[in-house]
C-alpha cells in the first residue's frame, strides 16, 4: 500500500475543492443571472474539459505550464517553483479539468433562485455581499454540495491529466490512481487490488460524509 | 411637492414609459392598467430595481433618482417596503427570520422582538417558526407585508399583492390592508389590474396605458367621468357611444340616433361631435303597464337583445331603435320578470341626464 500516494490524492482533492468552490461561485453567478457578450463562449470553455480526452487536455496544460511558456515563466519568477511535474502544477491542472464539475451545478443552483428573491434581499436593506451570504448561497447550497462532491471524487479518480502534467514522482505528483497503474505494470496485482479497494472505500465514504453533512446543514439553514 | 412621493419617468425601451404621478403621505394610490402597461416597471423604478432613461423620483424632499443630475440611489438606500407579486420570501428562513432579515442595524434581541411585533400586527403570532412552504398563500402574503414594513419604509409598494390567493382569502387580505393603511402615514402604491380592488382600497387611482399615465383621480371620478373614450374603454365602461351637440331652444343638447338628449353638464359648440358614456346605473327601465315618474327624461325605446340572469340581478342589453350598439344595464331579477323582459321584447328606458358624461370625440364604432 502506497500511503504517501493516497495522502497526496486526498490533499490534491481537498485543495482543488477549496480553491475551486469560490471560483465556481464567481464564474457561475454572472453566467446564471446576466446576459453578456460572449456568454456562450465562456459556457463552452467551461464545459470543454467534459468532452476532451484527458490526454489532449493534459497535453495542452503541459505546453501551457512549460518553463518556456508565459504562465510557467511567470510562476517560476513569482514562486521559484516550476509548474510541470510539481504538486502546484497538478493542482492548477486539477482546477482546470474540474471546472465543469464545479461550475455547472452551481450555475444551475443560482439559476433556480427567482430574481424577485434576490431583489427582495436588497429591498430589505441587505448589501450585495449580505444578500450573497444570507440569501443566495444558502439557497444555492444543494448546487454547491454537488460541486463539492463531484470535484472531490473526480480529483481522486483522475488519471490521464495527472500523468501528463505531473508525471509519476513519488511524494510530489504520484497520486493513488497513478500508483495503482504502477503496481499493475509491475505485476503486483495484490498491491493494485489493495489500493483500488482503499480508493473505492475512501471515495464512497467521503461522498457519503459530504452528503450527510450537507443534508444536516440544509435542514438547519 | 416636498412631502410624499413624486415620480416622473420617461424611457423608450425596454418598455416605453411616460409616467407622472404623485402620492401624499397616508395616501393609497392604485396604478391600474392592462398587463404590459408598465405598472410593475414603475414600481421597480421607484424601488431602484430598474433605472429609467429619463426623469426624477423624489420622496419627502430626498432625491432618489434624477437622470439630469445623474443621481440614482441604490436600492438599499431608498427605504422602500416592497411586496412582490410572488411575495419573494426567503424560503430557507422561518417567518420570523424573514421579517428579521429586513431589520439590519439592530441587535439580535431587538430584531427578534421587533419581528415578533410585526408578525403579530399581521395576525401571524404563533407561526413565527414556520418556513414559507409550510404556510398558506394568505399567510405568506402577510409575512411579505410584515417584512416590507420592517424597515420602517418611506414608501410602501404593493405589486398585485392579492393575485395569488383565492377569492375568500383575497377579500380578507384586502380588508386587512384597508385597516393597516389607516395606521400608516407614508405614500402607498398598489399595482392592480382589478378595478374593483382599486375602487375599494385606493384614495386615488392612476390609469396606465402603454406606459403612459392617462388620468389620475378618485376611483369614482375616473370610473364615471373618464377624460377620454380610451380611458372609458380601459376602465371597462360599457355604453360608450358617439353623438353630436345641437342647439335646441335655449340650450345645448346631445343628438344621438335622431333623438335629442338632455345632459346635465354640457359644453361645446353646436355641430361638435362628441363621445359619451353612461354608467349602467344611469339607465332606468320603464314599467310596462303604467308610466312612472321621470319617464319624460330622455326616453329611449328599443329591443331586448339578450338578458342574463345573474342571481338577484338580471343584465339586460337593449338595442335602441335606429341603432346597432346595445345599451347595457341591470335590474333586479323580479323587476325583469314582472316586465316580461325577454330577447326580442320591446322596452323603454330613461337615460338620466345627470349620468351622461361627454368626452372629446373618438371613434367608437357607433355612427352618431
Amino acid at each position: 500500500m502506497d500511503w504517501p500516494a493516497l495522502a497526496l490524492s486526498l490533499q490534491l482533492a481537498l485543495a482543488t475543492t477549496l480553491i475551486l468552490l469560490p471560483l465556481a461561485v464567481l464564474i457561475a453567478r454572472p453566467l446564471a443571472w446576466r446576459a453578456f457578450r460572449g456568454k456562450s463562449l465562456v459556457e463552452a470553455l467551461v464545459a470543454l474539459p467534459l468532452v476532451l480526452p484527458p490526454t489532449v487536455l493534459g497535453f495542452y496544460l503541459l505546453v501551457a505550464f512549460g518553463e518556456t511558456s508565459v504562465l510557467g515563466d511567470a510562476y517560476q519568477a513569482l514562486t521559484g517553483r516550476a509548474l510541470v511535474f510539481t504538486f502546484d502544477g497538478l493542482l492548477l491542472a486539477s482546477i482546470v479539468f474540474n471546472l465543469p464539475f464545479a461550475v455547472q451545478p452551481v450555475q444551475r443552483a443560482f439559476d433556480a433562485i427567482p430574481r424577485e428573491v434576490r431583489e427582495a434581499a436588497w429591498c430589505c436593506g441587505m448589501t450585495r455581499w449580505q444578500a450573497l451570504w444570507k440569501v443566495e448561497l444558502p439557497l444555492a447550497w444543494p448546487g454547491l454540495l454537488s460541486a463539492i462532491v463531484l470535484t472531490f471524487a473526480h480529483t481522486l479518480g483522475e488519471f490521464g491529466v495527472v500523468l501528463m502534467v505531473g508525471g509519476n514522482i513519488a511524494g510530489e505528483t504520484r497520486t493513488v490512481a497513478i500508483a495503482i497503474y504502477d503496481r499493475v505494470q509491475a505485476f503486483d496485482d495484490r498491491g493494485a487490488a489493495v489500493m483500488s479497494a482503499t480508493l473505492v472505500a475512501i471515495s464512497f465514504a467521503s461522498i457519503a460524509l459530504i452528503n450527510w453533512l450537507g443534508r444536516r446543514a440544509g435542514h438547519r439553514g | 411637492m416636498a412631502e410624499g412621493l413624486s415620480v416622473r419617468l420617461r424611457q423608450q425601451a425596454p418598455i416605453p414609459l411616460e409616467a407622472e404621478l404623485d402620492c401624499a403621505p397616508g395616501e393609497l394610490l392604485a396604478l391600474v392598467g392592462p398587463s404590459g402597461s408598465g405598472k410593475s416597471t414603475i414600481l421597480r423604478c421607484i424601488a431602484g430595481l430598474h433605472t429609467a432613461a429619463d426623469g426624477a423620483i423624489r420622496c419627502n424632499g430626498d432625491t432618489w433618482f434624477d437622470a439630469a443630475a445623474a443621481v440614482s440611489r441604490p436600492v438599499q438606500a431608498r427605504r422602500v417596503g416592497f411586496v412582490f407579486q410572488s411575495y419573494a420570501l426567503f424560503p430557507h428562513l422561518t417567518a420570523l427570520e424573514n421579517v428579521a432579515a429586513a431589520l439590519g442595524g439592530l441587535t439580535f434581541a431587538e430584531r427578534t422582538a421587533r419581528a415578533h411585533e410585526l408578525l403579530a400586527r399581521v395576525h401571524l403570532d404563533g407561526l413565527e417558526q414556520r418556513k414559507p412552504a409550510a404556510l398558506s398563500g394568505g399567510q405568506q402574503q402577510r409575512i411579505a407585508v410584515a417584512r416590507a414594513l420592517a424597515r420602517d419604509p418611506a414608501v410602501l409598494l404593493l405589486d398585485e399583492p392579492f393575485s395569488a390567493v383565492d377569492q375568500v382569502t383575497r377579500r380578507k387580505l384586502q380588508q386587512e390592508l384597508a385597516r393597516l393603511r389607516t395606521e400608516l402615514d407614508i405614500p402607498m402604491l398598489l399595482v392592480t389590474h382589478d378595478l374593483d380592488e382599486a375602487r375599494m382600497l385606493a384614495d386615488r387611482m392612476v390609469i396606465l396605458h402603454r406606459g403612459r399615465t392617462l388620468q389620475a383621480g378618485p376611483p369614482d371620478e375616473v370610473m364615471t367621468r373618464p377624460q377620454s373614450a380610451s380611458i372609458a374603454r380601459l376602465v371597462g365602461l360599457q355604453n360608450l357611444f358617439g353623438g353630436t351637440l345641437v342647439q335646441d331652444g335655449g340650450g345645448l343638447k346631445l343628438e344621438w340616433l335622431g333623438r335629442k338628449l338632455d345632459v346635465a353638464r354640457i359644453e361645446g359648440k353646436p355641430g361638435e361631435r362628441v363621445s359619451w358614456v353612461i354608467p349602467p346605473e344611469g339607465v332606468l327601465l320603464h314599467r310596462r303597464e303604467r308610466p312612472s315618474r321621470g319617464e319624460a327624461e330622455n326616453p329611449v325605446p328599443g329591443t331586448v337583445q339578450d338578458c342574463l340572469r345573474l342571481g338577484p340581478f338580471t343584465q339586460i342589453r337593449l338595442v335602441p331603435d335606429g341603432g346597432a350598439e346595445p345599451l347595457a344595464f341591470s335590474v333586479p331579477t323580479h323587476v325583469a320578470e314582472r316586465n316580461e323582459i325577454a330577447p326580442g321584447a320591446h322596452a323603454r328606458v330613461t337615460l338620466l341626464a345627470e349620468s351622461i358624461h361627454l368626452m372629446p370625440w373618438e371613434h367608437t364604432g357607433e355612427p352618431a
